[in-house]
């Protein structure tokens, strides 16, 4: 059963890293470090600021 | 994959140390079983085999290549450095450069150069046997697919990210580095259009599957509103409900079929055309979020599940290998899916899986940004490539079990097959196989297709196979139709995100190009000049895909070759990089690693390249054809397949077209190899190394055993 669920959690956080679901934690953290006293974005705003990066980023995908 | 389990000591050791007992056991088990394997392939003449000695040999293969031969290239060629901050830890800013668990990293990795190509390519080198494909697959991937994906992954690492057009120029010189971004262009081009006329082959006539995915497009739509305004981020929550909703959307096409709404979803191949090419425009002018970015997401869920389904599939089914391992098409060269002899066709038409030039653009892309500590280079570039290959193989397998006899049916192209049962089942004879009329009604029923007369184009071959495959392990024959259409949902959503992406790709480097003739073109948020250069990019897939869809040779059967080569051109210029780098970073020593893969695709594309331009004979010269068509047009005479003078006119126009591409390709790839050729001998000659463009070193701060 425990390992049940540590696989599940395994899971859960594998797809989020591969999806991007964990980036805004991450970018936070990273804002927090190298600006302590600057405001953080809210998850909405982030999701903005993320969809005008891919915009200007695209990437291709292969065949 | 065995990449998981394998052991990360490829530092550089200062003595070498010995390989403990257990290792060197478990090693020649692995090369002992992958060998035996090899050998069932080799021996087994007459009798049928079973799929699995396929799998075998090429997962021995791979192990045995990615523990000895990649861990060569690094310690030897590349020399990663460990303590060496790479760019995602010195340059990391949160969004593009951050250090990115290596395993996650594998999954985004595999995700962006695995799609359609793996799957399309090897099911129509079947027609050669399911031998040659095979050996090529292992082979290849193993000298230069996946050699060519780690170096390339390496040096742009080691160069903060750059892309492979900008390494052309900073090492190669500036008129290599342009004939490279052109080449990357029209190649992109090309590429983008054969496969959308997969798509096309796949759904033409097909109300389910053009139902199911028609309705990918409300889903994404939901999904980017549900994750960028309702629920913002959740990616994951939102892809299982997508995913969810995708299958629902292929049973609901079941029943669209029966229903009054079937004739709505019954196009013609043009009309599917002109769907595609809108749909491209609109995708790439919209927000990312709305469409692109969901879609991403669903092919990415999608494409695991999938390929691990299959995995799953062929290993529990054990399927037999219906087709023969080396067919007669192999050395006659006049097999009907693609003409010419088995050197140098074989070896483009298969390209994703074995080696494949576009990888070097996703592994100059995003990865090197991402990657956390330089050794893991082996894991991702090497690792990921293996995994594709792998599921080349499984193509193969999945069109080698079919009847070759249905096989041809599907593959051969319409002019040959005529419309009918009848007429497929005559011509079918005629190459060697049999299949009655009625076998063939039969299939088509099972899998609830109209029609499986000329489905060219490798989607629905793999469905078919696929379906059979599945429909052994899950849910039986009730199922086929099933498994079919999931089957093609699947590698049309693969499609479907490439050309968003592809054309989105394509416009920026459209603009970046014209922003040097015409500033505001170059802006990125001008919106006149964004859909100036979508319109323009759409335009120009939408032709090869409108002259594909609308050939009366086969479009497939005509495209495909020039898809290849193109794929394989684009290699030359990444290896010919890698290559000139090695060389003038002192290391002439090892530069046969990318050397040697380097000749063999020059060998291969100019041979090819050159038989399409040169060759008498009209099914494989492209100019030949187009004498052959011109003087028949000049005596007033109709030559079948072509039906009337206009479908002799496009002949005419099509083969023109593409005889002149396949120069222009050759041409511009020359430059390049001329220009490095040039670079390497001065080189050569100069008592020290030439200066390249590696950015400086500075200490890692990530302790070397956190990952």
């Amino acid at each position: 059963m425990r390992r049940a669920v540590r696989w599940a959690r395994a899971v859960r956080w594998y797809l989020q890293e591969l999806t991007g679901e964990s980036e805004y934690d991450r970018y936070c953290a990273h804002r927090h470090r190298h600006h302590p006293h600057a405001p953080l974005p809210t998850r909405r705003q982030y999701e903005v600021l993320r969809a005008h990066h891919r915009e200007t980023n695209p990437q291709s995908r292969c065949c | 994959m065995p990449t998981s389990t394998l052991p990360e000591t490829d530092l550089p050791a200062p003595e070498k140390p010995r390989m403990p007992l257990r290792s060197v056991l478990l090693w020649t088990g692995v090369a002992l079983l992958g060998a035996v394997a090899w050998g069932v392939l080799a021996l087994a003449r007459g009798e049928k085999i079973s799929a699995v000695w396929l799998v075998v040999a090429a997962l021995g293969s791979y192990a045995i290549a990615y523990r000895f031969y990649s861990r060569f290239i690094a310690r030897r060629v590349l020399r990663p450095d460990d303590r060496r901050a790479t760019p995602a830890e010195r340059l990391e800013d949160g969004v593009d450069f951050h250090p990115t668990d290596r395993r996650v990293l594998l999954g985004h990795h595999f995700a962006a150069i695995a799609g359609a190509g793996p799957l399309v390519g090897p099911v129509l080198a079947a027609q050669m046997g399911y031998l040659p494909g095979t050996l090529w697959i292992v082979a290849g991937v193993i000298f230069a697919g996946a050699v060519q994906d780690m170096v390339v992954l390496f040096l742009s690492m080691r160069r903060d990210g750059k892309s492979l057009g900008q390494m052309a120029r900073d090492e190669i010189g500036r008129a290599g580095g342009a004939a490279a971004l052109i080449a990357v262009f029209a190649i992109m081009i090309i590429l983008l259009g054969v496969l959308a006329l997969v798509v096309v082959n796949a759904l033409a006539h097909s109300p389910w599957g053009t139902f199911s995915v028609a309705m990918t497009i409300p889903i994404a739509l939901f999904m980017g509103f549900w994750m960028h305004r309702i629920r913002p981020g959740r990616v994951v929550e939102t892809s299982l409900i997508g995913v969810a909703l995708l299958l629902l959307a292929i049973v609901g096409g079941s029943w669209v079929q029966n229903s009054s709404l079937a004739g709505t979803f019954t196009l013609s191949p043009t009309t599917l055309v002109f769907c595609l090419v809108g749909y491209g425009f609109v995708a790439s002018v919209l927000p990312v979020w709305m469409l692109l970015a969901p879609r991403d997401y669903l092919s990415t869920f999608m494409k695991i599940g999938t390929i691990a389904l299959l995995a799953v599939g062929v290993v529990v089914a054990a399927p037999v290998l219906r087709a023969d391992a080396v067919s007669d098409f192999a050395t006659s060269g006049a097999g009907p899916v693609f003409a010419g002899s088995l050197f140098p066709f074989l070896f483009i038409t298969i390209a994703c899986g074995a080696l494949s030039g576009f990888h070097a653009l996703v592994s100059s892309g995003t990865t090197p940004k991402l990657i956390q500590k330089e050794s893991q280079v082996r894991m991702i570039g090497y690792g990921a490539m293996l995994m594709e290959s792998f599921v080349a193989i499984m193509a193969l397998i999945a069109a080698a079990t079919l009847e070759p006899g249905l096989y041809y049916a599907m593959n051969a192209p319409a002019g040959l097959l005529g419309a009918t049962a009848e007429s497929a089942s005559h011509a079918v004879a005629g190459l060697g196989f049999t299949i009655t009329p009625d076998q063939l009604t039969q299939a088509a029923k099972a899998v609830e297709e109209q029609t499986l007369i000329a489905r060219s184009g490798g989607a629905p071959t793999l469905a078919v196979g696929m379906s059979e495959i599945f429909s052994g392990v899950f849910g039986g024959t009730a199922m086929k139709a099933f498994w079919y259409h999931f089957a093609i949902m699947f590698e049309a959503l693969f499609i479907l995100t490439t050309v968003d992406a592809g054309t989105r790709v394509g416009r920026f480097m459209l603009q970046d190009m014209l922003g040097n003739v015409w500033k505001p073109v170059g802006r990125v948020n001008w919106k006149p000049g964004i859909w100036l250069c979508s319109a323009l990019v759409v335009a120009a897939w939408g032709y090869f895909l409108y002259t594909g869809a609308t050939d009366p040779l086969g479009g497939i059967n005509q495209l495909f070759p020039l898809f290849g080569i193109a794929n394989q051109l684009l290699a030359a210029i990444a290896l010919a990089v890698c290559t000139t780098v090695l060389i003038k970073s002192g290391r002439l020593r090892w530069a046969w690693v990318t050397g040697v893969p380097l000749a063999w695709v020059v060998a291969i594309t100019f041979t090819a390249g050159w038989q399409k331009i040169f060759s008498d004979d009209p099914k494989i010269g492209f100019f030949a054809q187009r004498a052959k068509y011109a003087d028949a047009i000049d005596a007033g005479q109709v030559l079948p397949p072509a039906k009337s003078l206009d479908d002799m006119h496009t002949v005419v126009t099509n083969s023109t077209v593409d005889g002149v591409l396949i120069a222009l390709f050759l041409l511009l790839v020359a430059v390049v190899l001329v220009n490095a050729a040039v670079v390497c001998v001065r080189s050569l000659r100069s008592p020290g190394t030439l200066p390249t463009t590696e950015a400086p070193y500075v200490e890692s701060r990530i302790p070397e055993g956190a990952h």
